[in-house]
C-alpha cells in the first residue's frame, strides 16, 4: 500500500525538490576583474550589422566592430578604420582603408570584407533591416525582386536580378570604390552607421550567405571580441583585442547584462550591480536625482516625437486648422510636468543634434498661445471633436491625455485619446484610412544630417510619413540640397524646405529626446552618444 | 491503477492537440501585422515585408500554418522564433528557472499554508485565527503588479536582504524574493482551504471516534484530521503549480527572469505564433502531468478512493 505513511513520503518529496530547486545554479557570478565594466540592454533582435537597426544590438556591435566614420562635437564625420573617403562629384565615393587592421580571428581587414558584407546586406532575400541604406548605392534595385501577384498571393518572389551591387568596386586591397545612383553630399556621414561594417571571409558559409550561427558569437574589426556565445537573454561578454591598431578602449572587458524590464535595471543599477544604465525609464525618474545625485546626467539624443495629421480626414485640410491646434498646446508644461524634464520642448522640424537646425524655425506656430489659437481654430472652422490616437505599449497615454487637456482648455473643444494596442495596430487602421485624427509617431535618425528626418517623415515617399503629406516644391528642395556639392550648400537648401513644413503644419512637432542615464560609484567618463549609445572609448574604473 | 493511468495518457494526447489548435487559433486571430509588430515604430521595407512573410508563411490560411507548425513538431522541430531563434533552444533556456521558481514557491506557500491553516482551524476564532484572516484577506486583495515592485524595493533596495534582481542563472537565494512573491499569490487560498477542511474534519465522526478511543490529540490531528483535510488542498496546489509557471508574467518581469512567462509575453507581444504556442503546448503537458499525479495522489490519501 503507497498510503501506509504518506507523510513520509511527502516530506521526502519536499526534500528532493528543494535540493533539486538549489543545486540546479553554480551561480558563479561573473569572477568581475578589476578593470571591466557592466553596461545594461535589452536583449538585442541580431547581431548582424546589416540586420541591426536597434540600439541594443547596434551597442554591442559598435564594441565588436570598428566603423569607418565617427563623429565629432560638430556631428561632423571623422575617418576612423579609413584612411580617406573622398569624392570629387558625390558621386563616385574613394574609400582607403588603414592598413594594418585585422578581425579578432587574426584575418586581415581588405575591401572585400566591406564589398561582401553590404552586397549580404543589400540583396533582398536576406530580409535585412537595414537594407535600405544600401539603397543609395548603384545597383541596389536589381538586387530586389517583387512578388508578381502581391505578397498575399500563392505565387513566390523570382530571385532578384543580380546577387552583387555594380556600384561597388575592388581597386586594391585596401581600396574600394562606392558610386552611388545619384550624387549625394552627405554619403561620408551615412557610411558610419552599423550596417556598413565589413565581415570576415569566415562569417560566411558560402558566397553571399552567412553561416547560420554567426551571430551568436560575431566577430568584428574592433577593440573587443566575444568571450563565448551570446548568452539570449542573460549576457553578452566582450574581451579587449591585444594589439588593437584603432582608438584603445580603457577597459578590459564589457559585459552586456540584458534586462527585459528598464526599471528592474535601474535598481541594479542603484545597487551598483551594473555600472551604467543609458536609460533610466519614466517611472524611476522622480527617485533617480535622489539615488543617483550627479551620477545621473543628460545628454541630447535624436528621438523627436510628433503628431502628424492624415491627409485623407477633410477636417484637417486647413492649414489654419492645424496651426490653431498647434499653438493650443503647451510644449514646456508637457516636458516639465509628464516627462519631469527628461525630454525638452520641441519647436522646429529636425532635431537640434543635426547641423542646420534652427530653434525655432516652427516660430509663432509652434509657440503657446491660446487666444490667438481659438480665434484661428474658430475662423477655419475646425472640428469640434478632435481625436489622438496612440499605441498603448509606449507609455504615451499620459500625454496624449495632457494634451487633450490643453486643447480643451485653449480651443474648447472635445479631445480624447484613442489608444491602440501595438503602433502596428495604429498603422494598419492609417493604412485602411480609417479617421483616426492626429496620429501619435515619433523618430529616431539614422545618420545626423537633415535630411534624415526631412526625408523620411515629410517628402512624398518618406518611408515614414504614414500620414500622406506631400508637396512637389518640398520634396523638390530636398532633393537638390541632397545633390548640392557641398555639405553648406545642402544644409541652405534643406532650411528652405524646411520652412515650408512651418508654412504647411503637416506635422505638431511635440518634444525632442535625451539620453537621461546613470552609472555606478566606481566609474568615469560615461557619456551618452546621439545613438542613446555609451561611449565605450572613454568609460573609465577608478582606481584606488 | 495501470488501466487507468494509460486511459488517462490517451485523454492527454486529445487534449494536448484540442490545446494547441486552440492557442494556434487565437494567436492567429489577434495577428495583425507581426512583422511591424517585431519592428516596432520602425518603417520597413517591402522587399524585406516579403521575405518575411514568405519565410513564415504569414500569407497562409490558418489552417495551413497550423499544418506546417504541428509537422515540424511531430518530427521535434519548435520552428524559429520571428527573431530566428530556435524555439526550441528558448524553451531550454526558460524552463529550468521557471521550475525553479515555482517550485521554490509551491513548497514556501504550501508549508506556510499548511501549518497555518492547521492551526487556524484547530483554533478558530483565536486571535492566531483572526490575524491570519487579515493577512490573507490582504494578501488577496493586493495585486501581484503592486506586490512584486514593493517587495523589490524595501527587501531589495531599502533594506538590502536580497538581491533586487535575479537573472537567468540565478542561485537559490536570488531567487527566493521572487519565489516568495510568487508563492504569495497561492498562500492565502491554500491557508483558507486548509483552514475550513481542517475545522470541518474535527467535527467528523471518526475524530470522535478517534478521540473515544483515547488517541492522543497530536495522532488525531496529525494522522486522522490532516490526511482527509488534505485532499482539497491537494488538488488546490496542482492546479497552483501549473497557474505559477504560466502565470509569473509579472513577477520575472519585475526580478528579471528570463523565464517562461517572459517569453509568453514577448511573444503575445510580436504576435509571434510559434512561439507562444511552443511555450504553451509544454505548460499544457505540464498542467496535465501534474493533474495525474495530483488524482493519483488521492488514492495514497485516501484508500478508499480507486481507480480502475
Amino acid at each position: 500500500m503507497v498510503g501506509k505513511r504518506p507523510w513520509k513520503v511527502a516530506a521526502g518529496a519536499a526534500a528532493i525538490v528543494l535540493i533539486a530547486a538549489g543545486c540546479g545554479s553554480g551561480s558563479d557570478d561573473s569572477e568581475a576583474s578589476a578593470n571591466s565594466v557592466t553596461i545594461g540592454i535589452a536583449e538585442p533582435q541580431h547581431l548582424i550589422p546589416a540586420n541591426t537597426t536597434e540600439s541594443n544590438g547596434s551597442q554591442v556591435l559598435g564594441s565588436l566592430f570598428y566603423p569607418l566614420v565617427k563623429f565629432n562635437e560638430q556631428k561632423q564625420p571623422v575617418e576612423t578604420a579609413a584612411e580617406s573617403i573622398t569624392s570629387d562629384d558625390n558621386k563616385v565615393w574613394t574609400v582607403k582603408l588603414k592598413p594594418g587592421f585585422t578581425f579578432s580571428n587574426g584575418e586581415p581587414v581588405v575591401a572585400d570584407n566591406y564589398i561582401d558584407a553590404w552586397n549580404h546586406g543589400a540583396y533582398g532575400p536576406n530580409g535585412n533591416d537595414a537594407s535600405y541604406f544600401f539603397e543609395r548605392i548603384q545597383g541596389y534595385a536589381d538586387l530586389q525582386s517583387k512578388d508578381p501577384d502581391g505578397e498575399d498571393g500563392p505565387q513566390k518572389a523570382p530571385e532578384p536580378k543580380a546577387k552583387t551591387m555594380t556600384g561597388l568596386k575592388k581597386v586594391d586591397d585596401t581600396t574600394f570604390t562606392i558610386t552611388l545612383s545619384a550624387p549625394f553630399a552627405g554619403w561620408k556621414s551615412v557610411i558610419g552607421y552599423t550596417a556598413f561594417y565589413p565581415l570576415p571571409k569566415a562569417a560566411f558559409a558560402s558566397p553571399g550567405v552567412l553561416k547560420e550561427d554567426f551571430e551568436q558569437a560575431p566577430i568584428g574589426n574592433g577593440p573587443f571580441k566575444m568571450r563565448g556565445k551570446w548568452e539570449h537573454d542573460q549576457q553578452l561578454v566582450v574581451d579587449k583585442v591585444e594589439g588593437f591598431k584603432g582608438q584603445v578602449p580603457k577597459v578590459d572587458s564589457i559585459t552586456w547584462k540584458i534586462y527585459q524590464d528598464p526599471s528592474a535595471q535601474y535598481l541594479d543599477l542603484v545597487d551598483n550591480r551594473i555600472d551604467v544604465q543609458t536609460l533610466i525609464p519614466i517611472e524611476s525618474l522622480g527617485k533617480a536625482a535622489g539615488d543617483l545625485g550627479d551620477r545621473m546626467q543628460k545628454s541630447p539624443n535624436s528621438n523627436f516625437a510628433f503628431v502628424g495629421f492624415p491627409t485623407y480626414q477633410k477636417e484637417f485640410s486647413d492649414p489654419d486648422v492645424r496651426r490653431a491646434l498647434s499653438m493650443a498646446i503647451n510644449r514646456k508644461e508637457m516636458t516639465d510636468q509628464i516627462f519631469l524634464g527628461a525630454q525638452t520642448p520641441a519647436t522646429s522640424f529636425v532635431s537640434p543634434v543635426v547641423s542646420g537646425y534652427r530653434p525655432d524655425s516652427c516660430k509663432e506656430y509652434c509657440t503657446y498661445n491660446p487666444t490667438k489659437a481659438k480665434e484661428l481654430y474658430t475662423k477655419a472652422k475646425g472640428p469640434a471633436e478632435i481625436k489622438i490616437t496612440y499605441n498603448v505599449d509606449g507609455g504615451h497615454k499620459p500625454w496624449v491625455d495632457a494634451m487633450c487637456n490643453q486643447i480643451k482648455a485653449s480651443l474648447g473643444v472635445n479631445c480624447t485619446g484613442q489608444g491602440e494596442p501595438k503602433f502596428a495596430d495604429l498603422l494598419t487602421k492609417v493604412k485602411a484610412h480609417e479617421p483616426v485624427g492626429l496620429i501619435r509617431l515619433g523618430w529616431i535618425m539614422d545618420y545626423p544630417l537633415m535630411e534624415n528626418y526631412l526625408g523620411p517623415l515629410y517628402s512624398t515617399t518618406g518611408s515614414s510619413n504614414y500620414y500622406g503629406y506631400s508637396n512637389t516644391a518640398f520634396d523638390n528642395l530636398v532633393k537638390q540640397g541632397s545633390e548640392a556639392a557641398t555639405p553648406e550648400a545642402a544644409i541652405q537648401k534643406w532650411q528652405q524646405a524646411e520652412d515650408i513644413l512651418a508654412k504647411d503644419m503637416p506635422v505638431i512637432p511635440l518634444r525632442f529626446g535625451q539620453n537621461v542615464y546613470g552609472f555606478s560609484d566606481r566609474v568615469t567618463g560615461v557619456t551618452v552618444d546621439l545613438f542613446a549609445k555609451a561611449d565605450i572609448y572613454k568609460i573609465e574604473v577608478k582606481q584606488n | 491503477m495501470f488501466r487507468y493511468i494509460v486511459r488517462r495518457l490517451l485523454q492527454m494526447v486529445l487534449t494536448f492537440f484540442g490545446a494547441t489548435f486552440i492557442v494556434y487559433a487565437l494567436m492567429f486571430a489577434n495577428q495583425t501585422d507581426p512583422i511591424q509588430a517585431l519592428a516596432g515604430e520602425r518603417p520597413i521595407t517591402d522587399s524585406q515585408r516579403q521575405v518575411l512573410t514568405e519565410r513564415y508563411h504569414l500569407d497562409e490560411p490558418f489552417i495551413k500554418q497550423y499544418w506546417y507548425y504541428m509537422k515540424a513538431l511531430l518530427t521535434g522541430d519548435f520552428g524559429t522564433s520571428l527573431t530566428n531563434r530556435k524555439i526550441a533552444d528558448m524553451l531550454e533556456q526558460a524552463w529550468p528557472v521557471t521550475l525553479r521558481l515555482a517550485i521554490l514557491a509551491i513548497v514556501i506557500a504550501s508549508t506556510v499554508a499548511i501549518l497555518a491553516g492547521v492551526i487556524s482551524g484547530i483554533r478558530r476564532g483565536g486571535a492566531f485565527d483572526n490575524v491570519t484572516l487579515l493577512v490573507t484577506l490582504v494578501m488577496l486583495a493586493l495585486p501581484i503588479v503592486v506586490l512584486a515592485p514593493l517587495a523589490q524595493l524595501v527587501f531589495g533596495i531599502q533594506l538590502g536582504w536580497f538581491p533586487p534582481t535575479a537573472g537567468g542563472d540565478a542561485s537559490l537565494y536570488e531567487l527566493l524574493l521572487p519565489a516568495l512573491v510568487l508563492g504569495s499569490l497561492v498562500v492565502a487560498t491554500e491557508l483558507r482551504v486548509t483552514r475550513s477542511s481542517v475545522a470541518e474534519n474535527l467535527r467528523a465522526d471518526y475524530v470522535r471516534t478517534a478521540r473515544a478511543k483515547g488517541l492522543t490529540g497530536k495522532r488525531v490531528i496529525g494522522v486522522h484530521v490532516l490526511r482527509n483535510s488534505l485532499i482539497p488542498v491537494i488538488t488546490l496546489i496542482g492546479v497552483d503549480i501549473g497557474n505559477l509557471m504560466s502565470g509569473a508574467i509579472v513577477t520575472e518581469g519585475v526580478f528579471n527572469i528570463p523565464g517562461v512567462g517572459f517569453n509568453l509575453f514577448r511573444g503575445i507581444n510580436t504576435e509571434d505564433g510559434p512561439l507562444v504556442v511552443g511555450f504553451v503546448s509544454v505548460l499544457v503537458i505540464v498542467f496535465l502531468v501534474v493533474n495525474l499525479i495530483v488524482d493519483l495522489l488521492y488514492a495514497a490519501l485516501d484508500p478508499r478512493i480507486r481507480y480502475e
